[in-house]
């Protein structure tokens, strides 16, 4: 199956303050002509209004009136670009209010993770965070813009020794999480365009992609799990009742995971019953392969009793069940996360009663150090054990983002109050 | 830096497919998780691209949500024969909530200019209250406008129907919390990701109807404020005005007294496609009086209680 048409891919912006990226993306917006001119001439508009000394491409990408009169950006912000060959969808996540859990956000569907730094600054505490989450969140890919050249005279040397010191980071990462993703950097300078979408004449030492050729380019396929055993949540069970299909009942879901072809031996978890996929159904016609994120409807051979929350998992390999979660969560609420607490957990398409069994440490993003403690506060990462009222078929998120995510919700406001990766 | 391991040639699913797929997941989990949800249809492609996808979604089982129609009054006579049409093609129950009822019952008053749109967020809020719906699909799209690039595919509402962006539900992988108390409900976006070229090329590609007024028609036009408006009943030109017919199709179809047409020969979905690929202006910078009242227009709209 050869894709009809672009290919997606989602990639997560995360900088400080002042290292241009809003820039950086209004350029990329700009350059690939993906700015109308009605959104620039408001831009225009706007910074003469403020007396601003030039267009501000930051105003194309803040739109709340709060995030205007503050000049700050408060939440995750979302941009669609495309080329010919591939489409793309920009999570902004800001850099000072609320930051992981803006990052962990824009992290989480992330194929890729763009790290801004200034090259007048190098690699600093924040670029140490930014580097972190991505590794937490499994970004499969990295991109490093050593951003602001020209303000070190397009020196080689800076850029070599900033991309030397981040090296040595993701080594350290590499330790602290496992697998890492694959790293790429590349010298800019956004304000003049320099490496964004087209290649810098002022750096001819510089012989790798602009960031857009790189965006382009960069494989994500094997990011999806096509390679993994088939993972289906089921979300909705689906009988039409009618006299044309008296007797049909489907499972509908999207693939998590794997592919899942017809004839295929499944197990039912959390039951642990098995069978065969009798068909698999789409709207357009029947098919005999399923590949990880399309949504279908799975019939199975035998009548089993199969409900939203239950899984299909390939036979061979089907991923164990268990009560108890040990795992990373980023606490998101005000009110600490503390042991005895009793909270819903959300796993794919499974909601259960929870209870907090243990929160044991700290994790420092800055110094990937660990520190023992009793509670997790606001913005806080740290190891949680946690106990569920029912089994969830869980795997390490390092394994698979889908089925290794959860969400931790409040049971009374329904607010959602972390996010927990197993493992 | 190393370069990326080679990588094996595996299936992949095109931009369409992705999109497409994580839109009828976001409707499978509200059919899953809700009581009362209902699907807002105005007969405008958004809507009509949702309606086709939750048709995907629930297939060979009916669409398990009713449809509610906001009726401002001021419509396009082919856009209301659409609309019916194609929900008694679906077998579809369609609510229909009329502005005009909550202006003669004297819970909205008409604004000079006549113009509607800000009227509907009483009348969509009093349908919401009287159907019980306790989850609300809406066609809006995050590229359409900045507020709405802040939007959630769930959206929470409180009570009273509102918005606070800055307080929203963080939204991490493809986990949607839906949780809310009696009397508050949330705003699904299912087509939060798509773009209007996005909406296009899969009208083109999956053949979907869409009301003849969005391709190129002669019209009787005249200019107003830099917009070009259809004579209708509900716009009619002033004096100094200046009647012309050119060939023209609408991007977008909402109140028919301040949605601009634009000049176009794109008589076929494919032509559209090329065209919006080309163009330089946004849909809603084009076409709709009502966004250019101020930078946040939408935003204070929407935290009112608007679509």
């Amino acid at each position: 199956m050869t894709p009809l048409g672009p290919d997606l891919l989602r990639f997560a912006t995360a900088g400080s303050v002042d290292d241009g990226k809003s820039t950086l993306i209004g350029r990329l917006l700009y350059d690939s002509k993906s700015v109308f001119q009605d959104q620039l001439e408001a831009v225009e508009r706007t910074s003469t209004d403020r007396g601003d000394d030039y267009t501000n491409l930051a105003l194309l990408t803040d739109g709340l009136r709060a995030e205007r009169e503050q000049g700050i950006t408060i939440d995750v912000a979302y941009r669609y670009f495309s080329t010919p060959v591939r489409s793309f969808i920009v999570a902004d996540t800001p850099g000072h209010v609320q930051y992981t859990r803006n990052m962990v956000t824009g992290a989480s569907t992330a194929d890729l993770a763009l790290v801004l730094v200034d090259a007048r600054k190098g690699v600093i505490e924040q670029t140490r965070r930014h580097a972190a989450l991505s590794a937490l969140l499994r970004v499969p890919h990295i991109v490093l813009a050593v951003n602001k050249m020209d303000l070190v005279a397009y020196d080689q040397g800076v850029y070599a020794d900033i991309v030397r010191d981040f090296t040595a980071l993701t080594d350290d990462l590499r330790l602290r999480f496992g697998a890492l993703p694959d790293v790429t950097a590349i010298p800019m300078a956004a304000l003049q365009g320099d490496n964004v979408v087209h290649r810098s004449v002022a750096m001819r030492w510089y012989d790798g992609p602009s960031l857009l050729e790189h965006l382009e380019g960069v494989h994500v396929e094997r990011d999806h799990g096509e390679t993994r055993p088939a993972r289906f949540p089921v979300q909705y069970v689906i009988r039409p009742m009618s006299t044309e299909r008296p007797d049909y009942r489907g499972y509908a879901g999207t693939l998590a995971s794997g592919t899942l072809r017809v004839g295929d031996e499944v197990v039912v978890l959390p039951s642990g019953r098995s069978t065969t996929v009798a068909g698999i159904d789409t709207f357009d016609g029947p098919i005999e392969t399923a590949v990880a994120r399309q949504a279908v409807t799975v019939r199975l051979a035998e009548e089993l009793d199969v409900s939203r929350g239950d899984m299909l998992a390939a036979a061979a390999s089907a991923p164990p069940t268990s009560v108890q979660l040990d795992a990373t969560v980023c606490w998101m609420a005000d009110a600490p996360l503390r042991p005895g607490a009793r909270v819903l957990v959300k796993h794919t398409t499974r909601t259960v009663k929870a209870i907090v069994s243990a929160v044991t440490d700290r994790v420092d993003v800055t110094s990937l150090t660990s520190e023992p403690v009793g509670e997790l506060g606001l913005n806080d990462i740290g190891r949680v054990g946690l106990r569920v009222a029912s089994p969830l078929a869980v795997e390490p998120y390092a394994v698979d983002r889908t089925t290794g995510a959860f969400l931790v919700v409040d049971e009374a406001t329904g607010t959602t109050l972390g996010a927990g990766m197993v493992g | 830096m190393t370069a990326a391991p080679p990588t094996p040639v595996l299936a992949g699913l095109s931009q369409l497919d992705v999109l497409e797929a994580e839109s009828i997941h976001v409707m499978r989990e509200v059919a899953a998780e809700f009581e009362r949800p209902g699907l807002l249809f105005s007969g405008g492609k958004d809507s009509i691209v949702m309606l086709h996808l939750a048709q995907k979604a629930f297939w060979p089982a009916r669409i398990p949500f009713p449809l509610v129609h906001v009726d401002t009054g001021h419509n396009f006579p082919e856009v209301l024969a659409f609309r019916d049409h194609r929900a008694a093609e679906l077998g579809a129950r369609l609510v229909v909530a009329a502005v005009q009822d909550d202006i003669d019952a004297g819970r909205v008053r008409e604004v000079p200019g006549g113009l509607r749109n800000p009227l509907q967020t009483v009348t969509l809020l009093r349908a919401i209250e009287q159907g019980r719906y306790d989850a609300v699909f809406g066609g809006a799209r995050r590229d359409e406008e900045k507020a709405r690039a802040k939007e959630r595919f769930f959206s929470f509402r409180d009570a009273f129907g509102q918005w606070d962006p800055k307080n929203q539900r963080p939204e991490l992988w493809n986990l949607y919390n839906g949780r809310h108390a009696p009397g508050e409900h949330i705003r699904v976006f299912p087509l939060s990701n798509w773009t209007e070229l996005d909406v296009w090329r899969y009208i083109a590609r999956e053949g979907i109807e869409v009301p003849s007024i969005y391709f190129a028609h002669e019209r009787e036009v005249f200019v107003r404020d830099g917009m070009v408006l259809g004579v209708t009943e509900h716009s009619l030109p002033r004096p100094g005005e200046t009647v012309t017919t050119r060939l023209v199709r609408y991007r977008t179809v909402g109140d028919a007294s301040c949605t601009g047409a634009v000049e176009s020969p794109a008589r076929t979905p494919e032509e559209v496609v090329d065209e919006v690929a080309a163009t330089r202006i946004t849909e809603r910078g084009a076409t709709r009086a009502d966004d250019r009242a101020s930078e946040a227009a939408m935003e204070d709209r929407k935290k009112e209680g608007y679509f």
